[in-house]
């Protein structure tokens, strides 16, 4: 218990001090993973859509699946887009193996499954219904369509903000894409692995509590554009 | 909240975006990238950071970057061709390693010694034995016997995992069925630090290397039993990833890197490295001399 303490005294510490290391690790850690929801959102978001709007043939599998993907383990698709980006692998000529922008890819994978299945969850609560309706009224089909999800947003944003916390919160990737490089791909939850491991509990509480302060932050502002 | 606000804000997301990818790519600057895979236990004295500052100051071009891992992720990086050279603590793998063409050459730089550390209680009575093969044997006997003597194990494929096994294979015991799997034998599957509390925790005797346990003493019981001979040497080499096998690592720099680990000033900041951090030094430089057998 007084690790949490003293561990509670230390954030406070590292925050007023403005700590280089952590600052840089903070920024870091913002810089991925806002990268991988806002750009996981741009792609996940228009299929989400399709796939609820159009019939087709396996659809019903297809939403299975994807929602069996909600339970990939982080580390799995770490080892995944690993021997993607190695040097002796498809993409290896990329260069992206230890680097942000390898993180970035490999936490956009990661919360797809996540964006997708949800923005279809929330579209298909709002109903058919208003399709028909929609176009009853003389919209066409893709007015339609964006009134329906219009009208979801504020389910659709839940899934960014699901998937904005998956990002920020996970291990497995960045540890296996960034490699936990001092200065250069270190975030915040691959130090508090690493500080964990050598013993020192204090900063690695101290550095959770940061984590979940800049989640804090970052949801009142989607909450924000949720709200609307 | 009007659309004027979601769309500063949209803005503002792009712009940390873009800021995020300028510095990702170090402001655009010109400087090669030294790939460094290595054992997590090196790394976590500390030592790498300093010998990194030092060489970063002579070749200003040149950034290194350490992976570290564990030994046998390390290696298979440096296979893979994602790290251009591994320093490593594994003299059977690094020659398997060579002789399947991915290094060029073996440089051993540095030695310290494994630690046999256990309960201050000492229940299999192993203080005062100067042979870690002898003491690896009374722990195997005591251990069938008295259910309170136990052992460590990283059972993680580490350097330091790999010499365990090497003594207990110099016991002449068969490890499948006199060792792995018994009641006393406990394999943790994690790193060094992570075993030694565990060991703490369970009052069991392991093998450590003396960097982490000196970084760990004054947070756990455990002492020191046996600190030298020949079956607890620890000798760090250097080999750089041989570019005829392996397409696109960066050689010159690898060996730019050993050149300065093998130079005169790396060996020295080798050999005082620790005062500071442990109170005593934690490494032997070889400077130049092959290593102690």
């Amino acid at each position: 218990m007084n690790e949490i303490f003293n561990g509670i005294l230390q954030a406070i510490n590292l925050i007023l001090t403005l700590n280089p290391e952590v600052v840089e690790i903070t920024t870091r850690t913002l810089f991925i993973s806002l990268s991988a929801t806002f750009i996981g959102a741009i792609i996940s978001i228009p299929i989400g859509g399709l796939i609820n709007f159009k019939k087709f043939r396996g659809k019903r599998s297809l939403i299975n699946l994807i929602q069996t993907l909600y339970s990939l383990p982080t580390v799995l698709v770490g080892l995944f887009v690993f021997l993607l980006l190695s040097q002796s692998g498809i993409f290896g000529d990329l260069r992206l193996l230890f680097t942000p922008t390898g993180m970035i890819i490999g936490q956009i994978i990661l919360i797809m499954p996540i964006l997708i299945g949800f923005t279809i969850t929330a579209l298909k609560s709002v109903g058919n219904d208003i399709i028909d309706l929609s176009i009853s009224m003389g919209a066409s089909e893709f007015q339609a369509i964006y009134t329906i999800m219009r009208e979801a947003k504020y389910a659709i944003m839940a899934a960014v903000i699901l998937g904005f916390g998956r990002a920020i919160s996970e291990v497995g990737v960045a540890i296996m894409i960034g490699g936990n490089i001092r200065g250069f791909t270190r975030v915040i939850t691959t130090t508090i692995s690493l500080e964990t491991s050598k013993g020192n509990l204090e900063i690695s509480i101290a550095l959770g509590i940061i984590l979940l302060g800049i989640a804090l932050i970052i949801n009142l502002l989607l909450n924000q554009i949720q709200e609307h | 909240m009007n659309n004027k606000l979601i769309a500063a804000i949209i803005v503002i997301i792009i712009g940390l975006i873009a800021i995020g990818a300028y510095t990702v790519n170090g402001g655009f600057q010109e400087k090669q990238i030294l790939r460094v895979s290595t054992t997590t236990s090196l790394e976590d004295t500390g030592l790498l950071d300093t010998l990194e500052t030092a060489f970063e100051k002579e070749h200003s071009n040149i950034d290194v970057q350490f992976i570290s891992a564990g030994t046998g992720i390390a290696i298979k990086y440096a296979e893979k061709g994602d790290a251009d050279m591994v320093i490593v603590h594994d003299k059977k793998k690094e020659k398997e390693f060579i002789d399947q063409g991915y290094g060029t050459k073996r440089y051993p730089f540095a030695y310290n010694y494994f630690y046999i550390v256990g309960p201050k209680n000492d229940p299999a009575n192993i203080k005062g034995m100067n042979n870690a093969t002898q003491v690896f044997e009374k722990i195997i006997q005591a251990g069938q016997i008295n259910s309170s003597v136990k052992f460590a194990s990283r059972g993680d494929s580490s350097g330091t995992n790999s010499r365990e096994l090497k003594i207990w294979n110099n016991t002449g015991a068969n490890y499948n069925s006199s060792i792995n799997g018994s009641s006393w034998y406990i394999e943790t599957g994690k790193g060094m630090g992570d075993t030694l509390t565990i060991a703490n925790e369970k009052s069991a005797y392991t093998l450590s290397d003396s960097g982490t346990y000196l970084a760990f003493k004054g947070n756990i019981t455990l002492v020191p039993y046996l600190t030298t001979g020949k079956d607890l040497l620890n000798v760090y080499s250097a080999i750089a990833v041989n570019p005829d096998k392996i397409n696109g690592v960066n050689y010159n720099a690898s060996m730019e890197f050993v050149d300065f680990l093998l130079s005169t000033e790396g060996q020295q900041l080798i050999g005082n490295y620790g005062k500071e951090k442990y109170g005593q030094t934690l490494f032997t430089p070889l400077y130049g001399k092959s290593e102690p057998s």
